[in-house]
């Protein structure tokens, strides 16, 4: 028989929803801003594999010459970004569900198996609540990125006024690189977060936006079968 | 009140998750809808009217404005840029722009014009403002770029040439604006921060006379503004209490430019 089983709450749904254009937008008007000074590549041993970005992704998505542009777009949908997560945070920690969310000691070990099954190498995914082992450890880590940004993003915005923020991350030019490599983990996130999604089938995306699935339960017999021994 | 109405029916599980689905789609449609709206509003938003500050969309301009306002709280003369020692600095500093400072133009000539408040206009010579005690500072310069440099610069403090020049009146006043000699390029600086105590008027540059490309014979060195607002050779000083004209704010960038 087919049951509702409530999953997502109202405000992760909003959150989650709210923040996708947000983040884009910060990664569009950051792209902005880092080609006026796009000196990061992955260098070893003085072979360059890839530079940070090459000429025809500026020209395609129409970046170069505006920096003042994405300066302005960014510091107005910073405020945005950091409201809806702290918001997101906010409710996950005063709800509770925040235990359902952080992962637990077993977590880590879980969460290997949860690759090898995803992955088709073993048959049988440990058992799970709302989330696998895997999702504990990437949606926390995702939130954990999202403060990070906040924190080098502050660190090399105002690096004289919030001068501890910066020391904290390592310096100046140590805080910019961090930004930017976050950046590249959300959108690492994202591509493996789609195929996720993608994979996991339509029950579990509309739960993010209705906040149930359906799900099939056994029908409970008409008569209930008689206990063997009284109590419970 | 008594109720009427037959009882209703209980939905059926189909019912029900038609219904929800329904309603939260139908949200999530119009809400996308209205995103997407409000994002083809902001894009196409009209530029603001061109004034002191121009070339940004007009609501992202008063973003920039309000958000300069949240942030001024923050802003301390305690609030000090990191200093490095001397061997850090670098031997070619990093030279970017030469706007205002190209043309014919003989250091040995050079005076500065402070107008005061009252329209009085004093000339200064680079000998009376080498005669006050030199500040040294060597601190990581940042652009609006997003390059930093470590630079050793020497020069005074400018809260002391304001108390040598008898300029005391003129702080309090909200800003300060320099030019260059050929009104090229222009700066404007809200009074804390060029109050600040490392806001130094340069005219050296690791131990030697600022070069010529580098603003000689002397420039605004102001480690709490990106480098749009440390000015390269400084003609003119004047005090008001609106905004000066300031050339990257008239070009889409935020006035502020506080770090």
């Amino acid at each position: 028989m087919k049951v509702i089983k409530e999953k997502h709450s109202l405000l992760m749904r909003w959150t989650h929803w709210v923040n996708f254009p947000i983040l884009t937008i910060m990664i569009w008007s950051g792209m902005l801003i880092y080609w006026a000074s796009d000196t990061y590549s992955i260098t070893l041993f003085g072979h360059t594999y890839f530079k940070f970005f090459p000429e025809g992704f500026y020209k395609t998505l129409h970046i170069s010459k505006r920096l003042a542009e994405g300066m302005a777009f960014h510091f107005l949908f910073m405020w945005f970004f950091a409201i809806n997560g702290l918001l997101y945070v906010l409710y996950t920690l005063i709800s509770g569900s925040w235990r359902e969310l952080v992962p637990q000691r077993k977590s880590f070990k879980e969460a290997w198996l949860v690759l090898l099954h995803d992955l088709h190498i073993r048959k049988m995914a440990p058992p799970q609540n709302k989330y696998n082992a895997a999702q504990r450890i990437a949606y926390t880590a995702i939130i954990i990125m999202g403060f990070g940004s906040l924190i080098t993003g502050l660190a090399i915005y105002k690096p004289v006024q919030f001068n501890t923020l910066t020391w904290l991350c390592g310096g100046y030019h140590a805080a910019r690189i961090e930004h930017f490599v976050l950046t590249i983990g959300y959108v690492l996130f994202f591509i493996i977060h789609i195929v996720q999604v993608v994979l996991a089938g339509w029950n579990n995306f509309r739960s993010v936006i209705s906040g149930f699935e359906v799900v099939n339960e056994q029908p409970k017999p008409a008569v209930q079968p008689t206990p063997k021994e009284d109590g419970e | 009140m008594e109720n009427n109405k037959k009882p209703k029916k209980e939905l059926t599980i189909d019912q029900k998750i038609k219904r929800r689905n329904f309603i939260s789609f139908g949200v999530f449609a119009v809400m996308g809808g209205a995103a997407y709206g409000g994002w083809q509003w902001l894009y196409k938003a009209p530029k603001e009217a061109a004034g002191i500050t121009a070339g940004a969309r007009q609501p992202l301009r008063k973003a920039l404005n309000k958000t300069e306002l949240f942030f001024r709280n923050f802003f301390s003369n305690n609030h000090l840029v990191k200093t490095y020692p001397k061997e850090m600095a670098v031997k070619n500093v990093r030279h970017n722009s030469d706007i205002g400072v190209q043309g014919k133009f003989v250091v040995d000539d050079w005076k500065l014009r402070v107008k005061k408040h009252t329209g009085e206009i004093i000339n200064i010579t680079i000998d009376q403002i080498k005669a006050l005690p030199k500040t040294e500072i060597v601190f990581d310069f940042k652009c609006v770029e997003g390059w930093d440099q470590i630079q050793y610069w020497g020069g005074v403090k400018l809260i002391d040439f304001i108390e040598r020049f008898g300029l005391a009146e003129e702080t309090k006043l909200g800003y300060v604006g320099l030019m260059t000699p050929d009104e090229k390029y222009y700066v404007g600086l809200d009074m804390s921060s060029a109050m600040h105590p490392q806001t130094i008027l340069a005219y050296e540059m690791n131990g030697k006379p600022v070069p010529v490309n580098h603003g000689a014979p002397l420039r605004l060195i102001i480690p709490v503004k990106y480098g749009i607002k440390n000015l390269k050779r400084i003609g003119s000083i004047t005090f008001s209490d609106t905004r000066p004209p300031d050339y990257w704010a008239e070009n889409g960038y935020d006035y502020y430019s506080g770090l």
